[in-house]
């Protein structure tokens, strides 16, 4: 299974299923990771994490170990 | 009109700017009630019988933060006449998400749809009219930035009287809605039915809990959402929200009129250098530099300056007009009078036998620097005289003689001079004198010292808020303090807590975790702030020679205290709190609007000074009252000279010393001294002469320099403290965690250092190690894992 996390700068990918439960499900969710969405992946922080990714159209910031919850293709 | 109109919408999609642009000064700036969220109300510019109330920034209406639940329950619960729903036009998709669970709410909407500039600079546009029917509410294309659409907006309001049309989900997922109205919502109003069967569709306890609803009809309804999850595979909650984002993007198709040119935008190319893996921390270390170097070096401290030792000191000149021919004057003065070949011979060689002090008495004389030589010498004279080199006498006489300032140029007295002449004049009794000016004139003076610094710092902070910087911050600095409980933004109130605690605590605020805020809050006054640096200076100067690891220590102390109450709290239940991920938006760059920064500015700068300057001024004035009131001979009375042993001050002192004997400082001074240092940091000297300071052991002396620097901080920022906690409780818990630890630090240092340098006692030892046992154990242990509850229905 390939996550946010393993995805490479300057990528994109589709999300396929969001893992996790709860506040922290329904918190990426809110922010627009939903199943289908399309995703890129710009850059990492300076200190490796969190990660600048692109989604409907704006700029949003995920640390890796949320990342790590969002099954992508 | 009489109404009541809230307004709602997304972070960074310009609500603020339209709040303002719609009640103008009339705002009244609070907090929501036990919580530490900013409320903001106020009247319509252009009809005063209409209240605006803001409501806080959120992306959803779901249960897991306190924003989204003090929003929600607002609409809920009090039911405004008119919801204006703020959305960003350069970023749709998202801000509409929010609209589809605005509209569930029943209560009359208009969507406002902002950043009209922008887009039209962008090339893109909508079809306004087509919200009408996709949304069932009008929409009205504005920009708050540069205050066209208002009144449109203002026109629609007026017209709103119909709630919008709530969104219609897939069939499947209607049909239970259906189901759940006609099992367990027929006795509800109608506009509450939509919003309570979604809400008990997605399992949300908080919305439904209030709904009673039987047992039986729960479990009812439970099998109804668990067959639609089956078939989904998926849980009812993200089945919602997929479905309304699903629905977004497809209206996004309707709206859309040009979407205008795709290219990278400003900010996308400012943020390739600004968090650019290599340019990103010297850019931040960079800025903040800046920020404390305007702030807090030069322009705050010169203002702090005049307003300390010129408007509430002896006087200043005017524009100063007449400060060089005194400074000529003066100093010629002094190298006739008081630097004779005679008397440096006896000052250089009190430096020389490494009298605290002497070198820097020496040293401006040397310069010819007259006023760096008074405040040396007042504070150093009667301790080098002590040791036996006689240089006060001849000094003290000169000085007497010496130019006056007020005879040159323009010369303004300062208030307490005005004030003190104004009450001689009318004969007032002396302790009302002595109240007036060094209690109360004093206590202002010690408030609006702070002023300039503060105003300063605001005003920095508010331009780098504004502009879209702070997410950026949080961004490149989250990695490092995340691990020790803190969000990425703590790092700003306590960069600006080494000038001064009240602002950085204030500026905790950019924090959205409410546990995060609480924590930085606690934890911004355990870095030294400028006025903890005399106090710092002053041991390193008469107990160990200046020695330069002592100040950088301070700093190291503080830093630790900052770490480890992130690593102890953060695995108490008081603050583990639903675990939310760090997922955070970067909005766009943009030029702050000077009239935004100006009255950010104000309004934190006005909250500082009826807050802290209402306790400051009050405990002046008591302290002011317990140094000269006291027992002379048994008998209770009132003088200007009492002694500080013998002051109702000194006895409480004495009474309580006895706390601080196992940390080594257990002195009345010292005691006054600490309890001084509530009232400001700085009279933590003033307390002491020099004398006193060489009277106690370098061990004892640096465990008072612990627990000064840890313990509660002064009343301006324990009043900013309360401002922000908003609860008496959590102050309370804040003042008592950090003398608490205070305490704890400098008495394993004082008891170890006693028993390495063969002193020990085994008692203090004993203490010290179990107590040195008990952070060990809050800092290690394994973090107490809160159940993860699955929201399950209640009944009661």
């Amino acid at each position: 299974m390939k996550t946010l996390k393993e995805t490479g700068i300057g990528e994109t990918v589709r999300v396929v299923r969001v893992h996790g439960a709860g506040a922290v499900k329904r918190r990426m969710m809110d922010m627009g990771l939903t199943k289908g969405t399309e995703v890129y992946l710009r850059k990492f922080a300076p200190l490796g994490d969190p990660m600048e990714v692109r989604v409907r159209g704006y700029e949003l910031s995920v640390r890796k170990a949320d990342a790590a919850l969002i099954e992508v293709e | 009109m009489n109404i009541r109109i809230a307004l709602a919408g997304n972070p960074n999609s310009g609500k603020t700017t339209l709040f303002n642009a719609l009640t103008g000064s009339s705002q009244h700036v609070g907090n929501w009630p036990g919580v530490t969220v900013e409320k903001k109300e106020g009247r319509l510019k252009k009809d005063s019988g209409a209240v605006l109330v803001d409501l806080p920034g959120v992306y959803s209406l779901s249960p897991y933060t306190q924003e989204e639940v003090i929003a929600r329950d607002y609409l809920l619960q009090e039911r405004p006449d008119v919801l204006i729903n703020i959305v960003d036009g350069t970023n749709l998709e998202r801000n509409l998400y929010l609209t589809t669970q605005l509209a569930e709410l029943g209560i009359p909407m208009v969507i406002a749809v902002n950043r009209a500039d922008i887009m039209q600079k962008r090339g893109e546009s909508l079809h306004i009219d087509k919200f009408q029917s996709l949304f069932g509410c009008e929409a009205v294309s504005i920009s708050a930035l540069k205050e066209t659409g208002m009144d449109a907006l203002m026109e629609a309001v007026g017209r709103a009287k119909k709630a919008p049309k709530p969104l219609r989900f897939s069939p499947a997922v209607e049909e239970v809605l259906h189901k759940i109205e006609q099992t367990a919502l027929k006795e509800l109003p109608d506009w509450q039915k939509r919003w309570a069967s979604v809400k008990l569709f997605e399992r949300d306890e908080t919305a439904t809990v209030g709904l009673f609803l039987p047992e039986d009809t729960l479990q009812r309804i439970e099998t109804e959402i668990a067959q639609v999850e089956e078939e989904r595979a998926d849980d009812s909650e993200s089945i919602i929200t997929g479905e309304r984002y699903d629905a977004v993007t497809d209206k996004m198709e309707q709206l859309a009129k040009s979407r205008g040119r795709v290219s990278m935008t400003m900010s996308d190319k400012i943020d390739r250098i600004v968090t650019n893996r290599w340019l990103g921390l010297p850019i931040f270390a960079l800025i903040m530099m800046l920020v404390y170097y305007v702030s807090i070096t030069t322009v705050g401290t010169a203002m702090t300056d005049w307003v300390n030792d010129g408007l509430f000191g002896d006087g200043w000149h005017l524009f100063g007009n007449g400060t060089a021919a005194y400074e000529e004057a003066v100093t010629g003065y002094a190298e006739e009078h008081i630097w004779t070949p005679d008397w440096m011979r006896e000052a250089e060689a009190a430096a020389a036998a490494e009298i605290a002090g002497a070198e820097d008495v020496v040293g401006a004389a040397q310069e010819k620097d007259f006023g760096a030589f008074e405040e040396a010498y007042e504070m150093y004279a009667p301790g080098i005289d002590e040791a036996g080199f006689s240089l006060t006498e001849p000094t003290d006489a000169a000085l007497e003689e010496a130019p006056d300032p007020a005879d040159y140029g323009q010369w303004i007295p300062g208030i307490p001079v005005v004030i003190g002449n104004a009450l001689e004049a009318v004969n007032a009794a002396a302790w009302l004198q002595g109240m007036i000016v060094d209690g109360i004139v004093a206590g202002v003076g010690a408030v609006l010292g702070f002023l300039p610094q503060m105003l300063t710092l605001f005003l920095c902070l508010a331009i780098l808020e504004e502009c879209g910087y702070m997410a950026r911050v949080a961004f490149v600095m989250d990695r490092v303090f995340r691990r020790f409980g803190l969000s990425g933004k703590s790092f700003i109130p306590i960069l600006i807590g080494t000038g001064c605690a009240v602002p950085g605590i204030m500026a905790s605020r950019t924090i959205e975790s409410e546990n995060d805020r609480r924590m930085t809050i606690l934890t911004t006054s355990f870095i030294p702030c400028s006025a903890k640096i005399p106090i710092i200076a002053l041991i390193a100067a008469a107990l160990f020679g200046g020695a330069w690891w002592v100040a950088p220590s301070a700093y190291f102390i503080g830093m630790g205290a900052i770490i480890l109450t992130g690593i102890m709290l953060k695995k108490t239940r008081l603050f583990s709190g639903h675990p939310t991920p760090f997922v955070m938006e970067f909005p766009e760059y943009h030029w702050p609007a000077p009239a935004s920064v100006l009255r950010t500015m104000g309004e934190r700068g006005g909250s500082f000074i009826k807050r802290a300057g209402t306790i400051i001024l009050l405990s002046s004035v008591v302290i002011w009252a317990g140094s000269k009131l006291g027992f002379v001979d048994g008998q209770f009375m009132f003088s200007n000279d009492m002694a500080l042993e013998q002051s109702l001050l000194g006895i409480a002192g004495n009474a309580v010393s006895g706390i601080f004997v196992p940390l080594g400082f257990g002195t009345i001074k010292a005691t006054v001294a600490t309890v001084m240092g509530l009232v400001a940091k700085e009279e933590v000297v003033a307390v002491f002469g020099i004398l006193d300071f060489t009277g106690l052991t370098a061990i004892a002396a640096y465990s008072f320099l612990i627990f000064n620097l840890l313990c509660a901080p002064c009343f301006a920022a324990i009043g900013a403290i309360r401002r922000e906690m908003n609860s008496a409780k959590w102050t309370a818990f804040a003042i008592l965690y950090q003398c608490g630890l205070a305490y704890a630090v400098s008495l394993i240092f004082y008891q170890f250092a006693m028993l390495f340098t063969g002193q020990g006692n085994a008692i203090g030892v004993i203490a010290a190690l179990a107590v040195l046992a008990v952070l060990a154990y809050y800092t290690f242990r394994p973090a107490e894992r809160t159940p993860h509850l699955k929201p399950a229905l209640q009944s009661k």
